[in-house]
Formats: structure tokens, C-alpha cells, sequence
């Protein structure tokens, strides 16, 4: 039975109307992306960083664990309360505090919607590049907590590339400021760099500075279809070897063409088996030229159509192949794990080979698609989850593709994180001394691990 | 026998939402609550919970369920497409199965405690508000109100017809014998509350020769009491319905109301296959128009001087069905119409079946949105293709202090028509 002066404390600090404890209620905050549900024995939505502030001393002087939860779009179950305890909402802070056209910089709560903010600053001609795939949805605080990327990512760096400063709350309570609105500062130690990513297991991010570019005049998007997933792989490495750095290089592997294909009547020709989607951006006068080049870089690499777009009518069709792949999959199979291993970006080709590979090995069905451009894989383990045994094999068809990944020099997540499905394989990617070294600033700042216990190090469970 | 489908018939529907939680983007009602239990992702917890035996009845489920006006704007950008409108809808019907149709509007703290009142409004728009709407005049003399303990007394609605439309039409009136015949679906809100737009409607026909039916045994589709979870009166309502659709020989049905026109190829045809053909026989009238050659005759009108500026609203009914062009079109091409396209056209108006009599509040913070995309797109008119949603956009524009009027487009179609 859970403490009810703890909800009795929590009413106090945040208003009645701000603590739900009905099992409708925790059924609705149980979950994430990834389909695990855990409910938790309350939740609550504070109005403020003081209240914040009080809930974390309130949660470690009675070592109750505290899940800090934004949009819940996590794909490694981070805001999923897998102890119980407190879920810590924090829609309530959605406010953009200040846009400073001056020094371009913007401060905000962390409970602004990704896209919010974007069309916010869009609308006096500032620009925020990182664009999770989630961002109608997604908060920014969730954005920060998971280093989120998205396809502009190639050319513009992913979320901590933007984050110059934070308003945190530590675990036991204390408000601290790291960072600030200075481009430069290099006095003590790059705290706002070491709370983005760390999946809410060491402070909870209360007000985030971010740095803004000007917004680039126009866009053009362009899509091409090779014979081969080799020829879309180095046609990466030429553009980028061309001095051309797109905003977005996004790839779909055969199989997932194959998927696309079968689900939809897009025009996607037999003989393609790879496509790239590529998009540049800056002022109006040079797009038509880069895409002109980039056409005559990736021609003798096995090109098999090249459509440009002219109109965002144009330019949206051709994303639709893109979009349509979710809704494809489906159709393979009902069930999927859903990875995004990184590689270098030359080894892609090597990496979807493995993945092959073992896709025959396990006879699943794996599909792959991504950020070409920054070697971003996503891996599509598909399977029928009420076939017993499937998901036996589809979890060592992951090692396998994790292992894989690690052989290439990459890594196990570009931007989902590790939250509790990566967990109990961290130590593939690293080595002890490497996780001693975390686990210690872990237990130094949150002695009691009552913030976001049980993610990240699998021990913690 | 209709029968609608049951909460446990949506099992497979229920799996495949994989909780990406996108519908926090699209949903009217979360947006304005900011809560998960608002949210299509959430409902379906909840409804997969209470399959499960999971959860009870209790209050906050109660809530939660109520708190969805069944426009499908999570379907619409659903990427697995997911129906949540079908499984809210069948979770209303199963708590009315389980606890009785009363506690529905008891969970939810209105005074509904009656089941009479809960069964007449389950009745649809008719009934409803011929009997639950009293007539209070303002300045202009001409306004209705709920009643003040039912809801918050300052929504605006429209007079209630002395004579309703079916009563002062004969139930023929023939055309060119080249030119098709249809049946006209009247629905409860051109009946009772605009029976001025059936009129349009008939001139619209008359116009291009059509031969129209209006038969005076139809009732209401039922779309209010799927909304209740009534499915007694929903399958009730079809069943006296159907023999209208069969004994009667036309080629298509049309509707002016974006509900029946739902109601009839949506829910109509999952109750049974005596329905089946509705999906092809039922269009809305702006496609039959536009199919039958009336945009090039509007065309051919001579232009007015000073065209008013009009922008459209898209009832979720129709939009979800992909009916987004063709009532656009024909504003275009009106000769007094100035058409205007404002920002979130395609965004829920707020009113959400019975939804507003719970949810005043919140249908009126929906309403609101709507309100201020209206006033910033400049148009004077908003004109669109249900009397549902002209009931609501007109009271959030007063609600707004605003001065712009909606309308139904067959309104300024008849306008410019020869008597
Ligand atoms: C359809 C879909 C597409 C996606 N596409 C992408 C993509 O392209 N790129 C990408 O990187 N990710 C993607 N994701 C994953 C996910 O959207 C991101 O990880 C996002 O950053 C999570 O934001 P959220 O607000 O939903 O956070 P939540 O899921 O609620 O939480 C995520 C983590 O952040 C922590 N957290 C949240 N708020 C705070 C806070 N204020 N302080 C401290 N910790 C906090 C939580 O404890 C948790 O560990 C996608 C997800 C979906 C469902």
C-alpha cells in the first residue's frame, strides 16, 4: 500500500486537482512508445520549479521513486514507472519564456511541444533545426533528456548541439542553473552537456536555454532510386566528398521498398532497390544548382530515376514514400522492434549485409530505413508476437544486429536511448570501467536512486 | 436485425495501437485539457484495460470516455489507423450496457440522473432539442438556450421552426426525366433548426432537373445517440429508416448534413447487410452537384459587383471521408463569394454529437480556436456543409464577440438562383 501522506504532501505542494491516484488515471500514464505499461501508485503535474523542487525533497527524504515523464513518444520506456512511485509530469511547464532576436537565443520550459516551438521562432525568421520524427508531440524536455535527432540532423547536429543551458532540479531537491546564454563558457565542468541524454536519471530539466540560427530562405527536395544499396551508400560519401552537405539523406533499404511496394500504390519501379531521399536548403539562388550537381555525383552510381521536386506539392509526394513505411510494415507483420543502431556512414552498406544476414539466419523479416547521411539505421525486426517462439528469436536476431553494429565502430542508439530496453545489453557497447565511471556520478548526485531508477544500468533493477 | 458491433469486436482494432501517442497532436479535446485520459492513445488503454478487467467503472473512466467528440481527427492522422471514434463509441454502449444509459451522464457530474431525459436525448437532435431547449428571447428575440440547469445558459442556438421542413414540402417533386432521382435525407438539423437550407437544397435540384423524394416517414440517423452509447436507439432508428431506403426507388441519397451523411455510410452499414449499398447510394450534396455539372452552371453566372468575403469550415464528418474539395468548389465558383481558405479549416468545431451538453467548457475553448482562425482569415460568412456545426460556430463567434455569421452553403447557392 502506497503512503498516503505522500499523496496527502503532494496535494499540498501542487493542488488536489494536480495529484491523480485513480486507477483510470494510472492506466493513462503507465506507458510509452514501446508498449510497456507499469502503473504507477500516483501522478503529478507541477505548475512550477519550486513545486519540482519540493516533490524531489518530499521523494528522496522518503526514497520513493520519481518518473520524469514529457510527451511519453519514448522508444526505451525512460518515462515508464517500472517501480511504482511518482510519475512527474511536465506538460503543466509549456511557457516560451523569451526569444532574444538580438543574440538568438531562446528560453523555454520543458514542456513545450517540439513543433511548437519551432513554427514560434519560424514566425520572426529564426530556425531550430533538431526535428525528431515525433515533434507535433514531443516535448523539448523529452527532446533534451534523450538528445533527440531527426533527419536535418546531417547537417545540423542533433539536440545538445542547441541546448547552451538548463534550470535543473537534482534529486534531492536543489535548483541549480548550468550553462547559460553565452555562446562560450568554459568555467567548471559542462554540466548542461552531461544532463542532455542522460534519459532523466539525474536532474529534472526545469527551463532550457537554446540557441537558434536564421532560418534558411527555401528548400528542395529531390528522390533517387539506385540498383543497389551500395550505389545509395556512396552516393552519400561523393555528395558529402562534393562539398555538398544536405539537410536530409534519408535511405530505404530493398526490403523496405519491397513493403512499400506491396502496401501502397506509390510509383516505386522493380528495379530499384535502394532509394535516397535528399533534401538541401539555403538561399533560393543556389538550390537549383546543388541539386544539379548532386544529380551528375550520384549518376554513374547505379542510378536508376532521379525526381526533383518543383512545388512543396512535388516535394511533399516524395516524401510520402518516406511516410508510407510505417503503415507499410504493418503489413509484413503486426509486431515490431524497432532499433536505430548508428554506424559510421561508409559502413552502411557492410551494416545492412550483416542485417541480411542475419535476417536469413532468424528467417524474420528485417527491414531497414534512415538517416543515411549520419549512418543512423532504423533496424525493423517484424514479427507475429502471438507465434510463440517469434520473440525469442527476434530478441537474439537484436544481439546479433547490436554486435554487428559494435564490430562496424558504432554504436547501439543514435537518439532513442537506453531507458529499460537497451538496458541489459549496455555492456556489449561498454566496458566496465566505462559504466563504473557513470554509475558513480549516478550514485554521487542521486544517493538514494530515486530518480528514474532501473534505466540506463541494468543492475539498478 | 441492425446491430451494432460490441466493445470486444474491436479487439484486434484495440492491438494495434502501438501508443506513439501522435494523436496528441490531432485530438480538439486533449488539446484543451492537456490530459492523457483525453487523448485517442489513452482511451484505448483504458478501453484494452476494461476488456481486460482491468479497471472498473469508476468515475474518471466515465470521464475520460465522455471527454471525445468523435470527430476522428486521430483516425485521420492515425499512422496504423486506428478507428478510436468506433472504440469510444462502442466503450459508451458497453458502460450503458453494464450500469444502465444513465450512468454515462452521472459519472460525468451533469444532472442527467433521469433516464427518461437520457433516453430522449439519445433520440437525437429532434427530440432533443424540442424538448429541452426552452425559448428565452435576448435583444434579438430570436435565440433559444438549454435550459439552465441541463447546461450553462449562455449558449446561443438557433430558433426552433414552427413548422418543420418535412411538413412543408410534398414528399415528390418531379424533374427532368433525364436527370437522376434522389432521395433526400433531411436529418434532424435542417428538419427542426435550418429547414431555410432544405429549401436551398430543393432549389439547388430544381435548378439542374433533378427529381426529388423527401419522404416524411425518415427519422433521425442516430448519430446523437451513438454518441450517447445509446445502441438500442441507434438500431432502433435504422430499422424504421431502412424501409424508407428500400421501398423507395431513386438513384442516390443525398444529405446536407455532414453527421447523416456519417451516420448512413458509416455506422449504418457495419449494423447489418440489408445496409450494404448505402456506402455507393448516400452523397453529400456538394458531390452530386459537383458531379452533375453544377459548378459549370454557377460558373456561368453573370459575377456580382462587391463579392462577400467567405471562408469553409470542414465538418469532421465529411473531411474524414475525404469530402474536402467539392464544397470548396462550389463556393468558388458562386458568383457572390469572395472565397477566402483559413488556417486549421480542417480542425473540429467543438460540438462532438452530445459532447457540448457535458462538455460545455471544453466545447467552447474547441469553439474558441475555431472562432479566432474565422476572424484572422477576414471572411465575413463561414459557410459549411452541416447544421451541427453552423449551431456551434455560430455560437463561438458570439462567444468570441465577433460578427462574422455561419451559414450553410446551400444558403448562398439559393441566393443567387432563379425563383
Ligand atoms: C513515431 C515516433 C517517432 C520518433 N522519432 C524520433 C526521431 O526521429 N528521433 C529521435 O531522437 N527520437 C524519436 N522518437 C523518440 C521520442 O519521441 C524522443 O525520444 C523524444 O525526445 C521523447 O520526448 P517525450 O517528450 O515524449 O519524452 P518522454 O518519452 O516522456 O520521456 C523520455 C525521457 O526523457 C525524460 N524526461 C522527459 N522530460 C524530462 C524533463 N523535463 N526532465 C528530465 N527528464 C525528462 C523521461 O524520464 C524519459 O527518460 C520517436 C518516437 C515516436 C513515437
Amino acid at each position: 500500500m502506497f503512503d498516503q501522506n505522500i499523496i496527502a504532501k503532494l496535494q499540498q505542494i501542487s493542488g488536489k486537482d494536480q495529484v491523480l491516484t485513480d486507477t483510470a488515471d494510472l492506466i493513462c500514464y503507465s506507458y510509452d512508445a514501446t508498449q510497456k505499461q507499469y502503473r504507477p501508485d500516483v501522478v503529478v503535474h507541477p505548475g512550477s520549479v519550486e513545486e519540482v523542487s519540493q516533490i524531489m525533497q518530499l521523494a528522496n527524504e522518503t526514497k520513493t521513486p520519481v518518473f520524469p515523464r514529457g510527451a511519453g513518444t519514448g522508444f526505451t520506456g525512460g518515462s515508464v514507472p517500472i517501480a511504482g512511485g511518482i510519475v512527474l509530469g511536465l506538460t503543466r511547464l509549456d511557457k516560451i519564456l523569451e526569444i532574444d532576436e538580438e543574440n538568438l537565443v531562446a528560453t523555454i520550459e520543458p514542456g513545450v511541444v517540439t513543433e511548437d516551438f519551432q513554427k514560434t521562432v519560424e514566425k520572426v525568421g529564426l530556425f531550430y533545426p533538431p526535428d525528431p520524427a515525433s515533434l507535433k508531440v514531443s516535448t523539448m524536455g523529452g527532446n533534451v533528456a534523450e538528445c533527440a535527432g531527426g533527419p536535418r540532423c546531417v547537417k545540423y547536429g542533433v539536440t545538445k548541439d542547441y541546448i547552451i543551458g538548463l534550470e535543473i532540479v537534482t534529486p534531492t531537491g536543489d535548483i541549480i542553473k548550468t550553462g547559460g546564454p553565452t555562446m562560450k563558457g568554459v568555467v567548471g565542468y559542462d554540466l548542461t552537456k552531461l544532463i542532455c541524454g542522460s534519459e532523466g536519471t539525474l536532474a529534472v530539466i526545469t527551463k532550457i536555454i537554446v540557441k537558434l540560427l536564421p532560418k534558411p530562405e527555401a528548400k528542395k527536395t529531390m528522390l533517387v532510386l539506385f540498383d543497389s544499396i551500395d550505389g545509395a551508400a556512396q552516393a552519400v560519401s561523393a555528395i558529402i566528398r562534393g562539398k555538398i552537405i544536405p539537410t536530409t539523406l534519408e535511405f530505404l533499404d530493398a526490403r523496405t521498398l519491397e513493403c512499400v511496394r506491396n502496401a501502397t500504390d506509390l510509383d516505386v519501379p522493380d528495379a530499384a532497390h535502394a532509394v535516397l531521399l535528399i533534401e538541401v536548403d539555403g538561399d533560393r539562388e543556389f538550390l537549383d544548382k546543388q541539386v544539379q550537381k548532386i544529380s551528375q555525383i550520384v549518376q554513374p552510381l547505379g542510378v536508376v530515376e532521379t525526381r526533383i521536386a518543383e512545388t512543396p506539392a512535388e516535394s511533399e509526394a516524395l516524401w510520402q514514400i518516406r511516410r508510407s513505411i510505417s503503415a507499410s510494415l504493418r503489413q509484413v507483420n503486426p509486431d515490431k522492434f524497432n532499433e536505430d543502431i548508428c554506424v559510421p556512414r561508409s559502413k552502411v552498406p557492410d551494416m545492412i549485409r550483416k542485417i541480411e544476414q542475419i535476417a536469413d539466419k532468424y528467417q524474420i523479416p528485417i527491414v531497414n530505413f534512415g538517416h543515411a547521411g549520419d549512418g543512423n539505421i532504423h533496424v525493423n525486426i517484424m514479427i507475429d508476437g502471438k507465434i510463440p517462439g517469434e520473440e525469442e528469436k527476434a530478441e537474439k536476431a537484436i544481439v546479433e544486429v547490436f554486435e554487428g553494429a559494435l564490430e562496424l565502430g558504432g554504436t547501439m542508439s543514435g537518439e532513442h536511448g537506453v531507458g529499460i530496453m537497451k538496458a541489459p545489453f549496455i555492456s556489449l557497447e561498454l566496458s566496465d570501467s566505462v559504466v563504473d565511471y557513470m554509475k558513480t556520478i549516478k550514485r554521487a548526485l542521486d544517493p538514494n536512486n530515486i530518480l528514474n531508477p532501473g534505466k540506463i544500468f541494468p543492475s539498478d533493477r | 436485425m441492425a446491430k451494432l458491433k460490441k466493445l470486444e469486436d474491436f479487439r484486434d482494432e484495440i492491438d494495434q495501437c502501438v501508443k506513439c501517442g501522435g494523436c496528441r497532436a490531432h485530438c480538439p479535446a486533449f488539446g484543451a485539457e492537456k490530459h492523457e485520459g483525453r487523448v485517442a492513445r489513452g482511451k484505448i488503454a483504458l478501453a484494452d484495460s476494461l476488456l481486460r478487467g482491468d479497471v472498473d467503472l469508476e468515475e474518471k473512466f466515465l470521464l475520460d470516455m465522455s471527454q471525445c467528440l468523435l470527430c476522428g481527427s486521430c483516425y485521420a492522422q492515425c499512422p496504423n489507423k486506428v478507428h478510436t471514434e468506433d472504440i469510444v463509441a462502442a466503450t459508451r454502449r458497453e458502460i450503458a450496457n453494464r450500469k444502465g444509459l444513465s450512468t454515462f451522464g452521472k459519472g460525468v457530474g451533469t444532472i442527467l440522473k433521469n433516464q427518461g431525459v437520457m433516453n430522449l436525448l439519445a433520440k437525437g437532435g429532434g427530440a432533443f432539442s424540442k424538448l429541452l431547449f426552452k425559448k428565452i428571447p435576448d435583444q434579438s428575440g430570436l435565440r433559444l438556450r438549454f435550459p439552465a440547469p441541463f447546461i450553462s445558459s449562455d449558449r446561443t442556438l438557433p430558433p426552433l421552426t414552427a413548422k418543420p421542413f418535412r411538413e412543408r414540402v410534398p414528399e415528390m417533386i418531379p424533374g427532368d426525366p433525364d436527370m437522376p432521382t434522389v432521395l433526400f435525407f433531411t436529418g434532424c438539423g435542417i428538419n427542426y433548426m435550418y429547414p431555410e437550407s432544405g429549401e436551398a437544397l430543393l432549389k439547388a435540384l430544381k435548378f439542374i432537373g433533378v427529381t426529388v423524394l423527401i419522404p416524411k416517414d425518415q427519422v433521425c440517423c442516430g448519430l446523437p445517440a451513438v454518441s450517447a452509447g445509446a445502441a438500442a436507439t441507434v438500431e432502433s432508428l435504422a430499422e424504421e429508416n431502412l424501409p424508407v431506403f428500400q421501398k423507395n426507388s431513386y438513384d442516390y441519397i443525398v444529405t446536407a448534413c455532414a453527421s447523416c451523411h456519417s451516420g448512413l455510410t458509416q455506422i449504418y452499414p457495419g449494423m447489418g447487410d440489408e445496409f450494404g449499398d448505402l456506402k455507393e447510394k448516400v452523397k453529400d450534396i456538394f458531390v452530386f452537384l459537383v458531379e452533375h455539372g453544377f459548378t459549370e452552371k454557377l460558373a456561368a453566372l453573370p459575377q456580382r459587383d462587391n463579392p462577400i468575403r467567405v471562408t469553409y469550415h470542414d465538418p469532421c464528418h465529411l473531411r474524414n471521408h475525404g469530402i474536402t474539395k467539392e464544397p470548396r468548389e462550389i463556393l468558388k465558383a458562386l458568383p457572390q463569394v469572395d472565397y477566402v481558405e483559413m488556417e486549421n479549416a480542417g480542425t473540429c468545431c467543438g460540438l462532438g454529437g452530445t459532447y457540448s451538453v457535458y462538455h460545455y467548457d471544453t466545447s467552447k475553448k474547441i469553439g474558441a480556436k475555431k472562432a479566432g482562425f474565422i476572424a484572422e482569415s477576414g471572411a465575413e460568412l463561414v459557410a459549411t456543409d452541416c447544421p451541427g456545426c453552423i449551431m456551434q460556430l455560430q455560437d463561438s463567434i458570439n462567444h468570441a464577440d465577433e460578427k462574422q455569421r455561419a451559414v450553410h452553403i446551400l444558403d448562398l447557392v439559393a441566393d443567387v438562383l432563379p425563383e
